[in-house]
């Protein structure tokens, strides 16, 4: 990040920044794969009860579903129904009922998104704890390194200033316009420190809310979340807010120059607009 | 300017195709991780022991919740067998259960076997828990029974004893080996957990046969397929290497964890 450590590309004047340290990259890539196996073997885990509740227990006598992915069989064959807060929906082919016309199979998400393809929970539950693991054991060395150095404070917390931008941040990213500093963007702030203070933590605490053994060592945790059912669904909505989130980056990346984006990434070297170099040291 | 926004366009209409085809064809490339013998797989599964020994750490006596009569809102839902059809479990389901007998045996000094009348003269314990399904849903209900320590007391268990086996009288499908009879089996520290209980009542009222009447063993710390219905025998063990596939349990025989706590 330093401007000493910056190089000076004398063709185009767009120095090379270092702008992302071995911890941020490694961790960056370990949660990559541990996310990617975590919703597929998750989504699996969610076909097992393709229902999500709100409260202590499932309302099997009674009605506290919130949505729900079904299928039913009528004269034109089997269709998936998708019921969210009572509203249906006809979504066969995606959830409730996907496959091939011929083949129809009634499951919640759709072979492509689970692993394995098809119906497996023991093996969905294996592969989501294994990697539940990674990710928990990885946002510690993450947490700490940047604690230690200077990342958090440094590049990751938004400062007086920062959020003084935010309007003009917002009307730049509305007009796909991109300042390659050394620094992350007031957005970009925002958007991480809500996936790594409120995004990740929650996906982890109502996972383990989930857990038998867990509500009996830490029972403030079904006080917390409202139940274990209700539990079930903020683990639900936090991975589409995660899926939100990898989907914005995974556009913002393309948006702002992929090769760039990617080389800072995997090497650190990142490289910046020319009028923005005296920024990049500041 | 536009040569940009255009070079940017296939850049994003490529990465898109290139990654949803990933995603499509990556999940049947992953089927291997659900091969029970595989090496990824036991590596994986490695992390099944973490959590159990991080889980005992954490939770040492610690009570599973229980809940207020009012959170009785619906009959407990069964689940796996409902009505099992062996002659031996028919016989004794025609006579309400009156010949029934709890045998204890295995790696303790004194076996033993008890009636329905003796277990329900024992001191018991009745506890409204939450009964939570590997598949995801929950359901509240009250359980009585005595615990099963009491009977381990008096039987008293030998130094070698490390398990507890519970056998069942549902047969879960005849593979080429014979029958295979549903069983579980739990650790000393649960086996001996004050709400571990042996449950002859539901609801008040007698277990009923789709929720493993005469009796199922609660372990309420642990996932439903760990409270085994239509309970036999209880057997104190070693190991259960030598029980069916080895696992220590019908599920755990056919990929789920043994330590069922998450």
């Amino acid at each position: 990040m330093a401007l000493s450590e910056a190089h000076r590309d004398s063709e185009t004047a767009r120095p090379l920044v270092y702008r992302q340290s071995i911890w941020t990259r490694a961790t960056h890539w370990i949660w990559a794969i541990s996310l990617f196996f975590l919703l597929l073997s998750g989504l699996q885990i969610f076909n097992a009860h393709s229902t999500l509740y709100i409260g202590k227990q499932s309302g099997f006598g009674f009605d506290n579903s919130v949505l729900s992915m079904g299928a039913v069989r009528t004269p034109q064959g089997l269709e998936g129904r998708t019921t969210i807060f009572g509203y249906q929906f006809d979504t066969t082919g995606v959830f409730g009922v996907s496959g091939t016309s011929e083949n129809p199979q009634a499951r919640g998400f759709p072979a492509a998104l689970t692993i394995p393809s098809y119906r497996d929970l023991a093996t969905g539950r294996v592969v989501h704890f294994f990697f539940a693991w990674v990710l928990i054991a990885t946002l510690f060395v993450w947490l700490v390194a940047s604690l230690v150095n200077g990342h958090l404070r440094r590049d990751l917390r938004p400062t007086g200033r920062d959020l003084a931008q935010l309007p003009r941040d917002v009307a730049d990213h509305a007009r796909l316009r991109f300042h390659h500093t050394g620094r992350y963007n007031v957005l970009q702030k925002l958007s991480y420190c809500i996936v790594f203070f409120v995004l990740f933590p929650l996906i982890v605490l109502t996972g383990l809310t989930m857990s038998p053994g867990m509500d009996a060592a830490w029972p403030w945790l079904l006080d917390v979340f409202g139940g274990r059912q209700t539990a079930r669904t903020i683990h639900f909505v936090t991975m589409t807010l995660l899926v939100l989130f990898f989907l914005v980056h995974i556009i913002m990346v393309f948006a702002a120059g992929p090769i760039n984006e990617l080389r800072s990434m995997i090497t650190g070297w990142y490289r910046t607009d020319p009028e923005t170099k005296g920024d990049a040291g500041s | 300017m536009s040569k940009t926004i255009l070079t940017r366009r296939t850049f994003l209409g490529a990465g898109a195709a290139g990654a949803s085809s990933l995603m499509l064809g990556g999940c049947d490339a992953l089927n291997f991780l659900a091969d029970r013998d595989g090496t990824v797989r036991d590596v994986l599964e490695k992390a099944n022991d973490v959590t159990y020994y991080v889980q005992r750490a954490l939770i040492g006596d610690a009570l599973a919740r229980e809940y207020a009569e009012s959170e009785i809102r619906q009959g407990q839902r069964p689940n796996g067998s409902t009505d099992p059809q062996s002659a031996e479990y028919l016989a004794l389901k025609a006579n309400d259960f009156a010949d029934y007998r709890l045998s204890v045996t295995g790696l303790v000094e004194t076996p033993k076997s008890y009636s329905l009348a003796q277990l329900r003269n024992m001191p018991s314990r009745t506890q409204i828990t939450r009964h939570d399904c590997v598949e995801g849903w929950s359901c509240i209900a009250k359980w009585t029974g005595p615990p099963v320590s009491v009977v381990l007391d008096e039987v008293k268990l030998k130094s070698a004893a490390r398990y507890i086996v519970f056998h069942c009288y549902d047969n879960m499908g005849s593979g080429a080996s014979g029958p295979n009879f549903y069983y579980e089996s739990c650790d000393l520290v649960d086996a001996r957990h004050p709400q571990t209980i042996l449950a002859y009542g539901l609801n008040n009222e007698a277990l009923p046969v789709p929720n493993g009447a005469p009796m199922r063993v609660r372990i309420e710390r642990q996932l439903g397929y760990k409270q085994p219905k239509y309970v036999h025998t209880i057997e104190a063990v070693s190991s259960f290497a030598e029980i069916a596939r080895g696992k220590g349990g019908y599920w755990e025989d056919r990929g789920y964890e043994w330590y069922a706590g998450i």
